[in-house]
């Protein structure tokens, strides 16, 4: 990942800034404000915290506390497309396991680790609501595959290759 | 000008996987086509809870509803149906013929309470939902004492949503009656029990009913500040809730002293950020307050010492939903529907190996086996029910041939089968329990927020245990070291997550103790599912 240095990334800590600045006075927003900085970063970097701690005046052990202990945050980079399979129980007696074993096949890599070039990597995930669809994919934040086949896993991959 | 036709297109987080989007903008390109567009309106939606039959899409003032499975069915719709007013039969949607009450057996359509404008307004805009009874339950409760409303509450018999199934009135009452400066209203809307996507629909369909209910609460209790709690995940309920209360401010309906009565309330939304123990009001409090949602020692009960130290009332999205019709229509009109014990409506998940799966709003007592194939069209595929999950991910597994039971707060008391949030989870034949049990384990030791070691070890121990069987390694002795580990983590685990864990754990084992068994010294799993190591062949030889 690049340094801080970047010029890209001084522009998303400018970004960021903005966003605490907005909130800074509001009593227990450091959820939110993470929230904003993974959007921005993809990720929560040490760095990352760091900043987010001394905008925020917390001590790092919290900020920190709080990134490993919910499962939205992650301190690792992960594929520039994220695959979410939803392991929730509708889903899997729909098949979910299936699925996630074929996207493991496909892509060569097993869970939350981003494939050599960087473009995807594969996570479990808990129930996302959508057990009518179910087995229910999300790739990145918002794109939502429902009734997934085995089979149609290449399709979906496929996809976001092109891109 | 109203147009003489509209078209409501059912659009939610669930139809979006169906394509409603798409479909939408297919139809609107498709009356620009036909130069339809002066006398047809498009509208936007939200749930009625199936799915079965694909996107829908209701035609008004016909009330006619399409199922809409691909665009070749947008193209007959719009040339027989518009062009030529026949209606096309092979798309119309039937609708589900309910009970009203359990006891009465009187057929009607499905009974809504919670859910009776989703699917019928604009969800993004305040003034369909005004015109549909919207905040008048709150302009009501504002010429009502709080004690009143409180009375009100208490007679309706109305229970917590979330799963709890704790009386409204007496927790609203608790929080009434501390003095006290500054006191909160939060709504749960981390809805992350597997299986569970009603407390969604309610949002993306009906935003403005939980932001009434929460204004109930905040003038009946003294609060002037809210926070609805999502789950980060719930784009389109952060959406719709975040725009409904923009509106509402807009509207006068929130902020400084609203509608000249002196009340003054604030809500914001907070964003989950993916653990299931924040579903526990203190973790969620935690969670608000900015810190990881580890739960509180309790007493002090959220009611008197919550949010930031200060009284707290957290209720379920769907209780909050519940609220403006009680106080508008009366305790009398709400104990109509459901059992004396558990008055009202339930909005139940209907999940698993289903032919209709989607969320359905029914009298509260209805039965199992009526959730499953009356609502639910039965089991898919030809295959055999094997047993169903009530309630959520700690609820119970009962067999196939004990669905007659009807779910109410007391059916876990009287039958041994969970209310909980609603979840019907059917399970098919096809399936193992060992692998179902495994799974669902599997979630719990991910979810255990690791604060007390019976839950942390406990759920650990139950997963290597699971495995080991799932590997065809299991021994009588570890069903029994199973059991044992259930009975520590339900005396001695420090919250609900804990406590509840060995709920759907003792009760797979005590239903399907056979298929246990079935997996010790065997060469493979008995019903084809669990894959064996094959050392242990070896071993045996």
């Amino acid at each position: 990942m690049p340094s801080s240095k970047c010029e890209g990334h001084e522009k998303l800590y400018a970004e960021l800034d903005s966003y605490i600045n907005s909130v800074k006075d509001q009593p227990g927003v450091l959820i939110n404000v993470l929230h904003r900085a993974q959007e921005l970063f993809g990720y929560l970097s040490e760095e990352t915290q760091q900043h987010v701690a001394e905008k925020l005046n917390l001590p790092l052990s919290q900020v920190y506390g709080v990134v490993t202990f919910y499962n939205f945050f992650s301190t690792k980079p992960k594929g520039k497309h994220q695959i979410k399979v939803c392991l929730g129980t509708a889903c899997y007696v729909k098949g979910a396991d299936r699925v996630l074993d074929r996207l493991k096949e496909e892509l060569g890599v097993d869970l939350d680790e981003p494939t050599k070039d960087g473009d995807f990597s594969i996570h479990a995930v808990r129930c996302l609501g959508a057990c009518s669809m179910a087995p229910v994919v999300l790739v990145g934040e918002r794109d939502f595959y429902g009734k997934v086949t085995p089979d149609e896993v290449s399709k979906i991959i496929e996809k976001y290759k092109e891109e | 000008m109203r147009k003489p036709i509209t078209i409501l297109v059912s659009i939610d987080s669930n139809s979006i996987l169906l394509g409603a989007r798409h479909f939408k903008n297919y139809l609107i390109n498709r009356l620009e086509h036909y130069n339809l567009t002066e006398l047809v309106d498009v509208l936007e939606t939200g749930s009625l809870g199936r799915y079965d039959q694909g996107v829908l899409f209701l035609l008004l003032p016909d009330n006619k509803m399409y199922g809409i499975k691909d665009t070749n069915d947008i193209e007959l719709f719009v040339e027989e149906q518009l062009l030529k007013g026949r209606p096309v039969k092979e798309l119309i949607v039937e609708e589900i013929q309910t009970p009203k009450s359990v006891e009465a057996k009187k057929v009607t359509e499905e009974e809504r309470i919670v859910l009776k404008r989703a699917g019928k307004i604009d969800p993004k805009n305040i003034e369909e939902y005004i015109a549909f009874d919207g905040y008048q339950g709150f302009a009501k409760a504002l010429e009502m004492k709080p004690s009143e409303i409180v009375n009100e509450l208490k007679a309706s018999g109305l229970r917590g949503r979330g799963g709890a199934g704790f009386p409204t009135g007496l927790k609203w009452e608790f929080t009434m009656n501390v003095n006290a400066p500054e006191k909160f209203i939060i709504c749960n809307a981390d809805e992350g029990e597997p299986g569970t996507f009603k407390d969604r629909l309610i949002m993306e369909g009906d935003p403005h009913s939980v932001i009434e209910g929460m204004l109930i609460a905040g003038y009946t209790v003294g609060a002037s500040k809210g926070y609805v709690y999502i789950r980060g995940e719930y784009f389109e309920s952060v959406d719709n809730l975040r725009n409904a209360i923009a509106q509402a401010y807009e509207y006068g309906l929130l902020g400084e002293n609203i509608l000249d009565s002196g009340f003054s309330f604030d809500l914001t939304v907070r964003l989950g950020a993916g653990a299931y123990v924040c579903g526990e009001e203190t973790a969620l409090i935690e969670s608000i307050e900015g810190k990881s949602g580890r739960p509180r020692l309790k007493p002090p009960y959220p009611p008197v010492k919550g949010l930031f130290q200060k009284p707290t009332v957290v209720n379920n999205v769907e209780t909050f939903a519940s609220v403006p019709a009680i106080v508008l229509k009366g305790a009398e009109w709400f104990k109509s529907f459901g059992t004396p014990s558990s008055p009202g409506t339930k909005v139940f998940s209907l999940c698993g190996n289903l032919v209709r799966r989607g969320i359905v709003e029914a009298p509260m007592g209805t039965t199992v086996a009526d959730l499953i194939f009356k609502y639910g069209g039965g089991i898919e595929g030809g295959k055999m029910l094997k047993m169903v999950q009530t309630g959520g991910a700690a609820g119970t597994f009962i067999k196939a041939d004990e669905i007659n039971i009807p779910l109410d707060f007391d059916s876990f008391k009287n039958h041994g089968a969970s209310l909980g949030s609603g979840v019907i989870l059917a399970i098919d034949d096809s399936h193992c329990a060992v692998d179902v049990a495994l799974n669902l384990m599997e979630f719990f030791a991910h979810e255990s927020c690791g604060k007390c070691t019976p839950c942390r070890e406990g759920t650990r121990l139950i997963v290597n245990i699971l495995r080991e069987f799932s590997k065809g390694r299991g021994t009588l002795e570890m069903l029994d070291n199973l059991y044992d580990i259930a009975y520590t983590m339900q005396n001695s685990a420090f919250c609900g997550l804990g406590q509840s864990v060995p709920v759907p754990l003792t009760s797979i084992l005590d239903r399907f103790r056979d298929e246990f068994e079935a997996h010790i010294g065997a060469d493979t799993c008995p019903v084809g599912v669990c894959r064996f190591d094959k050392k242990k062949k070896k071993a045996r030889k």
